[in-house]
């Protein structure tokens, strides 16, 4: 009972919480919520601690657990696969050139997500300011295009090239750096990058941005429709998939993996930290090279507004919300993330709360994500972290 | 131009070390940056608005201005130990055995959470925070000074000699070093610890508040991302001091704002945040122990 009787108190907390900022009625709305919440996550504890909801609680569990198998299983299958792959072709003639637009920014976001997967999922290095990259893929496109006139396929190479190298220079003097410090380093390092980008009017223009990129050509065609740019996304999204899910199985993902569980042991049993991660976020920077060019080219128009620090959030909600260093999981963080915005229009003023609120409770409620990473790294995965205290230290 | 600057500059860093306050003794004593410590400041601005509102409308601003400012400071005060500790209970807590990832992220999460529930609730433009003191200026070496700005100064060196006073000489105080030290430890002896660790973050979160009326009162304006950037100036100021080292975060809150003020003043105003941010950088890099070294417990920065 006595946990029953804590409900109306959160309530009233938050409530008071709420009083100064948001007046009256509000709070009292928050107050009724958050006792509401509170209410039905502790019902769900008691009843599953006296066994009442087992049954089902387990069966919904194990459903899901096996419907996921099975999808799992089959995607290795090549005759699914390529079904799959049908559907997806066939996708955009069954929608109109909005919805194709937003899967297109879909796709340009599971690149992102799965790059940025690279440096936190698969090599543990909280990178914040990950949008830098992105930005400096697509500035050096369409400084590029505008300046000489590089056209879109060797801008491709050349974008992703310098992401990289700037991975590199960001990743030298942070190769001392653990955990916070490098995220705090990594955020300062995006913001300088933005801030730059914003000031340096000769080059950049600043704020205003710089307009009418050119367009890629694909032999004699011009690619200009959201459906052009679907295939063009699909096909690099693949080229993704399947490089980073090769690097994962690879022996640099083997020490990428031994790095992020201990980088000290990791050391000891020979694994070169400088090299590793270096690699790290040099790989992971030439995704968002490779996205931030897509993403100038389809949008011919790019200004610093784009790269703000809250894009290196949603990216990283993507990845955490998916599942840190599982390639289907981020997929669908990146998928959920951009279409369900799109589809909930009208909670656009809530979005940045809801996400934010979105990653605690992923933290504490589900840290390893919606998709488990599988494999060779399963029993690697702190499934107890009690067992942990003080192992980072 | 050099003793305005100066002016300028402790006016400035008062408010950082009171930040800068905050992210240090949370840090000394979980190893955790508090990512939303700067929304907590942003916040504590906010309700002083709100206060200063609500004593408008009763007239207690022309009657008593005393009672009135002791008010707009104590409220807010309250109100962010509040959310601190609410924040530690909700976002940290829990995850305090976890991978040290997760906590991070959280507090990513925790500190959007709370600059758009502000943007939201009171909308996205500049609010105007009510000119309350009105005090003269005068000229010193050449340059201008005016009350608030003293007023600012003595509030911000009185609220550090409490801390360092409190956490010298009182128990509580002791037991905040000792879970610095040593969490296990320090339980073991009989130190609640999780008391402990929320009294930490409703000090931070008080100082936090009166650096954000502070600056209400200063600036006059008052918007929901105010947190973000000087959250990552206090930050950058604790680690230049030596994050989890209380001397250090002072010291190292007016180190960066003159720093910061002589670069606007002689160099160049646009790059002000790139130059903080690169301050940030080169010390993590040449000297991550800060000028005065870390909490002087574990000497850990993993």
């Amino acid at each position: 009972m006595s946990t029953y009787a804590r409900v109306p108190l959160i309530g009233l907390w938050f409530a008071f919480l709420a009083l100064p900022l948001a007046g009256w009625k509000n709070s009292l709305w928050i107050g009724l919520g958050c006792a509401a919440v509170v209410f039905v996550v502790s019902a769900a504890r008691a009843s599953a601690q006296s066994g009442a909801l087992a049954g089902p609680a387990q069966r919904i569990k194990t459903g899901f657990a096996s419907a996921w198998g099975f999808i799992e299983e089959k995607s290795y299958d090549k005759r699914y696969l390529s079904l799959f792959l049908l559907l997806i072709i066939a996708l955009p003639w069954t929608l109109d050139r909005y919805s194709t637009d937003v899967l297109v920014i879909t796709g340009i976001y599971v690149m992102l997500a799965l790059g940025l997967n690279v440096v936190v999922g698969f090599a543990g290095l909280l990178d914040l300011g990950y949008v830098a990259f992105y930005a400096v893929g697509a500035y050096s496109y369409a400084l590029l295009n505008s300046w000489y006139g590089l056209s879109f396929w060797p801008a491709l190479g050349v974008g992703v090239a310098s992401s990289a190298l700037f991975g590199i220079i960001l990743g030298i003097p942070v190769l001392r750096l653990r955990g916070d410090y490098l995220a705090i380093v990594t955020l300062g390092f995006g913001e300088i990058i933005r801030l730059v980008l914003n000031n340096w009017d000769n080059v950049t223009q600043g704020p205003n941005g710089i307009l009418g990129i050119g367009r890629p050509y694909l032999g004699e065609m011009r690619l200009y429709k959201p459906m052009h740019f679907y295939y063009l996304v699909v096909v690099l999204c693949i080229v993704t998939i399947f490089i980073v899910n090769r690097l994962d199985k690879s022996r640099l993902g083997r020490a990428w993996a031994a790095m992020r569980e201990d980088e000290t042991v990791a050391e000891c049993m020979g694994v070169n930290i400088v090299y590793t991660k270096l690699s790290a976020f040099a790989f992971g920077a030439a995704w968002a090279g490779f996205g931030g060019v897509v993403f100038s080219a389809k949008q011919t128009f790019i200004s610093p507004e784009s790269f703000t620090f809250f894009e290196s959030v949603i990216i990283l909600c993507m990845v955490v919300l998916g599942g840190m260093a599982s390639i289907p999981g981020v997929m669908l963080g990146a998928f959920i993330l951009t279409v369900l915005p799109e589809v909930l229009r009208e909670l656009t003023l809530f979005r940045p709360m809801l996400l934010g609120g979105a990653m605690v409770l992923m933290m504490v409620l589900r840290p390893q994500g919606l998709l488990q990473a599988k494999g060779q790294r399963h029993h690697l995965e702190r499934d107890k972290p009690e067992s942990k205290t003080g192992a980072g230290r | 131009m050099f003793a305005q600057q100066l002016v300028n500059g402790l006016v400035v860093g008062a408010v950082y070390a009171l930040i800068a306050l905050g992210y240090t003794l949370v840090y000394g004593i979980l190893q955790l940056i508090n990512f939303a410590h700067g929304e907590i400041y942003m916040i504590g601005a906010y309700v002083g608005i709100a206060v200063l509102a609500v004593l408008g409308t009763m007239g207690l601003t022309q009657t008593s201005l005393a009672l009135s400012i002791v008010l707009v400071f104590l409220i807010p005060m309250i109100y962010c130990a509040a959310y601190g500790i609410t924040l530690e209970r909700v976002a940290y807590r829990p995850l305090r055995n976890a991978p040290r990832l997760s906590p991070l992220i959280s507090a990513i999460g925790m500190s959007l959470f709370l600059q758009n529930y502000v943007q939201v609730v009171q909308g996205a433009r500049d609010k105007a925070f009510p000119n309350l003191l009105e005090l003269g200026s005068f000229q010193l070496f050449g340059a201008y000074v005016n009350g608030l700005q003293i007023f600012i100064l003595v509030l911000a060196l009185g609220l550090m000699a409490a801390l360092q006073l409190f956490i010298k000489k009182t128990k509580l105080g002791k037991a905040m070093r000792a879970t610095a030290q040593d969490r296990t430890m320090a339980s073991l002896v009989g130190v609640n610890v999780n008391r402990v660790i929320a009294v930490t973050f409703a000090i931070g979160s008080v100082l936090a508040a009166v650096a954000g009326v502070m600056v209400g009162m200063y600036y006059g304006i008052v918007n929901h991302h105010i947190g973000f950037v000087a959250g990552m100036k206090a930050f950058t100021a604790a680690v230049l001091g030596g994050i989890g080292n209380v001397t250090g975060a002072f010291l190292g809150g007016f180190l960066l704002a003159l720093l910061e003020s002589f670069w606007a003043g002689y160099v160049s105003a646009v790059y002000k945040d790139v130059f903080a941010f690169m301050v940030l950088v080169v010390v993590l890099i040449f000297r991550p122990e800060g000028i005065l070294g870390g909490s002087g417990g574990e000497a850990d920065r993993t």
